[in-house]
C-alpha cells in the first residue's frame, strides 16, 4: 500500500496485531458483503480513483460513504479518507511536493505512494531557457551473472537496473534512451565526477552495503536501492553543471560497459604506494610531484611522501611565525565555511530529532489501535456473555469508543507516512552538507598544496644556490657538484611546472578569471592546457551564458556561485518542508478531534449522569 | 457492589441533610511524606463526617498509612466472607516510582475511594473494624497494625493449604474417589467462568491504556526535542526561513506541554479507573476462592465426623 517510498520508516512488516484489527472489524455484524467491501476498500487505496463502496450494515469503519466527501483532487487518490473531511486542512494536507509545480525537471509531480519526487527544484532560477528537461527514471533490476573469470565457480551475481532518460537538451544524443548499470557503475561515476568537479557541492551517492552480496537477495534491498539510485540520479541531473558533465552524459547513454576508468581498488592503491616507497626511501630525495598528479588531493597509500610534505606544510601554517607564501584571505570564504560547518550541526541535530519524532507518532498509533483492538474484543465478549440488557447497552458504547480509537490510529498511520516524506528533506540536505564540506577541503587542500610547492621550490633554490656557491670556489669546477647542481635545476623546473599547475588548479576552484570579450573566452580555451578541458569547457559555457553578455562579469566564485546555489534551493525545500509538514499535522489533528468530538457526544448521557 | 462516584470525597448526602438522615463520609487527604531513607513513607489524613450514633461526634480526622488501610481490607476478609471486598491499590514495587507525585495522587484517589465504597455498603459500614481505623489514635492503629502480623499470620496458612490440597488430590486419585470441588449449578459456574474471562479482557485493555499514556508522554518529549532543534536551526538560517523555523519551534514545546498534559488526564480518568476494575475482579475472585475453600472445609469436616462415628460405632461394638 504505502511501501514504496518509505525508507525504513514506515510498515515495512505489516503487524500481525493490525491483520488482526482489521479482520476482527469484519467479524462482528460480518457478512460476506461486508468482508468483500472493505476488501475492496483498501485496495482501493492504491488505485486510482477511489472505489466507494457501499457496505451491507452500519458499521462505521465499513460505510465511508455514509460521511460527505471533499471534491477529489486529481493528485489525490491514495490517502483520500472518506471520512469526515472538513472543509479546512484536510483538503490540502494529501498532495506533498505540489508546491513544486513549474519544476524543469520534474515532470508531472510524482503522488504520494508511486515514486521518489524530485528534492532540488530548480524553481528560482534556471541555468538555462525553463522548457529544458532531463527526466530519469531507475526501474526493472535484474540479477545477472559475472560471466569472466570468477575465481568462485558459479560466479558472481550481481543486479542491474535499466536507467532510462528523456530529454529535450541538445547535448544528448536523442530524446528517449535506456541503459542497464550495475552499483559499481555508480560508484565509479561518483569517484570520477568528485575528481572533476572538485569545489562542487556535489550531491552524495548512495552508500555500499557492507555485506553486499548477502543483503543482495532480499527484494526489500533491491526495491530501497532502486530509489535511492533514482533519487541520486535525478538529483543529478538537477545540477545545473553535472548535468551536462560528459561522465554524467557517458553514463546514461553509451550501452553496454561503462567507459570510465574505474576507481582503483584499495589493494593496488597500496601496492603503488608500496613501490614508490622504496624509491621515496633511498635517496632521490628529492623525489618530486609530478605536475598531473597535483590536480588531484594527495590520497593515501600512493602519496605517502607528498601527505607528509603537506602535513609539515599545514603545521607550520597553524604554528609556524611566519605567513605562509599564499594565504587564504577571502574572509568571505572563511565565513562561509563557518556558516556551514554550523548548519551541518544543526541539521544533523535536526534531523536526529525528527526521527524520533516519527517513532514517537508511529509508536503512538500503534498503541491507539492495539487499544482499540483490546475493547473490541471486550464489547464482542460483553455481548456473548452478558445476562443483563445494561450489560449489552455498555458494550455498544464500548464498542463506539473502541472503533474511534481504530480509525485515530489509521489516521496517526497516515499521518506519519506523510510526515516521513516531508521530514526526509532534512535528512537529504544533511547528506548533502557532507558534499559541501568535501568542496571546502577541495580548496583548502588544493593550497595546501600550493603553499607546500612553495616551501618546496624555495628550499631548492636555496640549495642550488649553495651549490653553485660551493662550486664555483673549486677551480675548473667539480665535477660531482655540478652534476648535482644541474639535476637539482632540473627538479627545480619540474616543481616549478607542478607550482603553477597547483596554482591554476587552486585559482579554479577558488575563482573564476574575468572575461572581457568574445574572443577572450574563445582565447582562454585555446590556452588552457589541464587535462579537464572538457570539463573547463562546459563550466566556462555556462558561466558565459550566465552573463548573458560579452562583457566581463567580476570575480564569479565557484564556491560561491554553488554556495548561493545551495542556498536558494535549500531555502525553497525547506519552505516546502515546513507548510507541508504543518499543514498535515493541523489536518489530521482535525480529522482526529473529529472523530473523538463524536464519540464524545454519542456517549454524552454518562457525562450527564454521573456528578 | 461497584458503583460510587468517581468524585474526591464521599458518598451519599451533605453534613447539612436533616439529621434523622444516617450518612457516614470519609476522605483521604493531604499526603504527607514522614520520616527519613528507607523508612520513609507517606501518611494521609483521614476525616470523617457522620451522624451515626456509634460514631464519636460529627467530624474526626485521624492520621493513617497504607499499611493501616491493608489491615482493613484484611480485617475485613476476614469478617466478612462471601461479600466482595473492595481493592485496595497494589505496593509500589520500584522504589524510585514510590515518591513521585503521580504515584502519591494516584493512590490517594484509590484509596478514597476504597473506603468510600466500604462506608456506602450497608454491611460493610457497620464493621467494628471499620470505626476503628475511622477513629482510633494513631498508637493503638500501630499497635493493631503489629498485631495483625503476629497473629493472623497469613502467609503460611496459605502455604498450609496449599500442601493439603496437594495431598488430598494425591489420595484422590489413589483411592479412586471423586471429591466434589465446590458447591455448584450452572448459574454460579456461568457467572464464574464470566468473571475469569473478564479479567483477562480488563487486563489486556489495562495494559495498553497504560502504554497510551506512556507514548503521549514520548510523543510530548519528542516534540519538545524537535522544537528545540528546530529553533536552533532557525538561528542558522536567518531571514524568514529562520522565522518560520522559530515559530515551528515555539509551537512545537506549546504541544508539547498540552501532550504531557494530556497523558496525565489520560492516567487518571482513564488508566487508573480500568486498573481498579481490575483489582476489583481480582478481588471478586478472591471471594470466590474463599467460598471453595470453605465448601471443601466442610467437606474435610464432614468426612472427618463420619470416620469418628465409625470409630466409635467399632469402639461400642468391642466394649459391649
Amino acid at each position: 500500500m504505502m511501501g514504496s517510498d518509505n525508507q525504513g520508516f514506515e510498515e515495512a512488516h505489516p503487524f500481525a496485531s493490525r491483520e488482526e484489527m482489521e479482520n476482527l472489524v469484519l467479524d462482528d455484524d460480518s457478512t460476506a458483503t461486508a468482508n468483500k467491501s472493505y476488501s475492496n476498500y483498501r485496495s482501493a487505496r492504491s488505485l486510482s480513483p477511489p472505489i466507494l463502496v457501499t457496505p451491507a450494515d452500519s458499521d462505521p469503519l465499513l460505510s465511508p460513504s455514509l460521511y460527505p466527501n471533499a471534491p477529489d483532487h486529481n493528485n489525490n487518490h491514495n490517502h483520500h479518507s472518506s471520512y469526515i473531511e472538513p472543509p479546512s486542512y484536510a483538503d490540502v494536507i494529501f498532495s506533498p511536493f505540489d508546491q513544486n509545480s513549474g519544476n524543469d525537471n520534474n515532470t508531472g509531480n510524482e503522488i504520494n505512494g508511486i515514486e521518489s519526487t524530485n528534492q532540488f527544484p530548480d524553481s528560482p532560477i534556471s541555468p538555462s531557457s525553463s522548457s529544458d528537461y532531463l527526466r530519469i527514471t531507475v526501474s526493472n533490476p535484474q540479477k545477472e551473472q559475472e560471466t569472466s573469470n570468477s575465481l568462485v565457480p558459479g560466479g558472481n551475481t550481481y543486479v542491474t537496473y535499466l536507467i532510462t532518460t528523456r530529454t529535450n537538451i541538445p547535448e544528448f544524443n536523442g530524446s528517449e534512451f535506456s541503459v542497464r548499470r550495475r552499483f559499481r557503475d555508480i560508484v565509479t561515476l561518483s569517484d570520477r565526477l568528485a575528481e572533476s568537479y572538485r569545489g562542487f557541492f556535489i550531491p552524495p551517492r548512495p552508500d555500499k552495503s557492507v555485506v553486499e552480496s548477502q543483503v543482495m537477495q532480499k527484494q526489500e534491498f533491491v526495491e530501497q536501492r532502486r530509489v535511492a539510485l533514482e533519487k541520486y540520479l535525478r538529483r543529478l541531473a538537477a545540477h545545473p553543471i553535472i548535468r551536462k558533465s560528459d561522465e554524467f552524459k557517458l553514463f546514461l547513454q553509451v550501452q553496454g560497459k561503462l567507459p570510465l576508468p574505474t576507481s582503483t581498488d584499495v589493494a593496488s592503491r597500496m601496492l603503488d604506494g608500496a613501490v614508490k616507497l622504496p624509491k621515496q626511501l633511498f635517496g632521490e630525495s628529492t623525489a618530486v610531484v609530478a605536475p598531473h598528479e597535483v590536480v588531484q588531493p594527495a590520497k593515501g597509500g600512493r602519496d605517502l611522501l607528498r601527505l607528509f610534505k603537506e602535513l609539515k606544510q599545514s603545521v607550520a601554517n597553524d604554528w609556524g611565525g611566519s605567513k605562509p607564501p599564499v594565504a587564504e584571505e577571502d574572509k568571505e570564504f572563511l565565513e562561509n565555511k563557518e556558516r556551514m560547518n554550523d548548519l551541518e550541526q544543526q541539521l544533523s541535530n535536526a534531523s536526529q530529532q525528527a526521527e524520533t519524532l516519527v517513532k514517537a507518532q508511529q509508536d503512538m498509533g500503534e498503541t491507539m489501535g492495539e487499544l482499540g483492538l483490546a475493547f473490541i474484543k471486550l464489547t464482542k465478549f460483553e455481548n456473548e456473555e452478558a445476562m443483563y440488557n445494561s450489560q449489552r447497552a455498555r458494550a455498544a458504547d464500548m464498542k463506539n469508543v473502541a472503533t474511534a480509537a481504530v480509525k485515530a490510529s489509521r489516521f496517526y498511520r497516515e499521518l506519519n507516512a506523510q510526515t516521513v516524506k516531508h521530514l526526509d528533506t532534512l535528512h537529504e540536505y544533511l547528506g548533502l552538507m557532507l558534499a559541501v564540506r568535501c568542496a571546502f577541503s577541495d580548496r583548502s587542500s588544493a593550497l595546501l598544496t600550493v603553499q607546500t610547492l612553495l616551501s618546496e621550490l624555495s628550499a631548492l633554490q636555496l640549495r642550488a644556490e649553495k651549490l653553485e656557491a660551493a662550486s664555483s670556489k673549486i677551480f675548473g669546477g667539480d665535477k660531482s657538484r655540478i652534476r648535482k647542481i644541474e639535476e637539482l635545476k632540473e627538479t627545480i623546473r619540474v616543481t616549478e611546472d607542478a607550482k603553477s599547475v597547483a596554482i591554476n588548479e587552486y585559482e579554479r576552484i577558488r575563482v573564476w578569471k574575468a572575461f572581457v570579450s568574445l574572443s577572450a573566452f574563445y582565447g582562454y580555451i585555446a590556452l588552457s592546457k589541464s587535462a579537464k578541458d572538457a570539463s573547463l569547457v562546459a563550466l566556462l559555457e555556462f558561466s558565459y551564458r550566465k552573463s548573458k553578455s560579452p562583457l566581463a562579469f567580476n570575480g564569479h566564485e565557484n564556491n560561491r556561485t554553488e554556495l548561493e546555489r545551495l542556498d536558494r534551493e535549500r531555502q525553497a525545500d525547506f519552505l516546502n518542508m515546513l507548510k507541508g509538514f504543518v499543514v498535515n499535522q493541523v489536518g489530521y489533528a482535525e480529522k482526529i478531534a473529529n472523530v473523538w468530538a463524536k464519540v464524545a457526544e454519542e456517549t454524552s448521557g454518562y457525562a450527564n449522569d454521573s456528578t | 457492589m461497584i458503583t460510587t462516584p468517581r468524585s474526591g470525597s464521599g458518598s451519599a448526602q451533605s453534613p447539612r441533610s436533616p439529621s434523622s438522615q444516617p450518612y457516614l463520609s470519609v476522605s483521604v487527604t493531604d499526603p504527607v511524606k514522614l520520616g527519613n531513607g528507607v523508612q520513609a513513607y507517606i501518611s494521609y489524613r483521614v476525616i470523617t463526617k457522620t451522624n451515626l450514633p456509634e460514631y464519636q461526634g460529627p467530624e474526626k480526622i485521624v492520621i493513617r498509612r497504607y499499611s493501616d488501610f491493608v489491615w482493613l481490607r484484611d480485617r475485613l476478609f476476614e469478617k466478612f466472607k462471601g461479600i466482595f471486598i473492595p481493592p485496595l491499590p497494589e505496593k509500589s514495587a520500584v522504589e524510585k516510582f514510590r515518591f513521585s507525585a503521580e504515584f502519591i495522587e494516584m493512590r490517594r484517589q484509590a484509596l478514597d475511594i476504597f473506603v468510600n465504597r466500604i462506608a456506602s455498603h450497608h454491611e460493610l459500614q457497620q464493621s467494628e473494624d471499620l470505626r476503628t481505623f475511622l477513629q482510633a489514635d494513631e498508637e493503638t492503629m500501630e499497635r493493631l497494625r503489629f498485631q495483625e502480623t503476629g497473629i493472623f499470620k497469613k502467609k503460611p496458612t496459605d502455604f498450609m493449604q496449599i500442601f493439603k490440597d496437594v495431598q488430598s488430590k494425591v489420595s484422590d486419585v489413589v483411592l479412586g474417589k471423586e471429591k466434589p470441588v465446590e458447591e455448584s449449578n450452572p448459574e454460579y459456574e456461568k457467572l464464574k467462568h464470566y468473571v475469569f474471562e473478564l479479567e483477562n479482557h480488563l487486563a489486556e485493555a489495562q495494559k495498553h491504556a497504560y502504554r497510551l499514556v506512556k507514548r503521549h508522554r514520548e510523543l510530548g518529549q519528542s516534540l519538545s526535542d524537535f522544537g528545540k532543534a528546530a529553533k536552533l536551526l532557525g538561528a542558522c538560517e536567518g531571514d524568514s526561513l529562520g522565522k518560520t523555523f522559530s515559530e515551528l519551534g515555539v509551537k512545537s514545546e506549546t504541544l508539547s506541554i498540552k501532550l504531557q498534559k494530556e497523558a496525565h488526564q489520560l492516567l487518571m480518568n482513564f488508566e487508573e479507573p480500568l486498573k481498579d476494575y481490575v483489582r476489583a475482579v481480582q478481588s471478586i475472585k478472591a471471594t470466590i476462592a474463599e467460598r471453595a475453600n470453605a465448601f471443601r472445609q466442610q467437606c474435610e469436616l464432614a468426612e472427618t465426623i463420619k470416620l469418628k462415628e465409625i470409630n466409635l460405632y467399632d469402639s461400642c461394638l468391642l466394649f459391649s
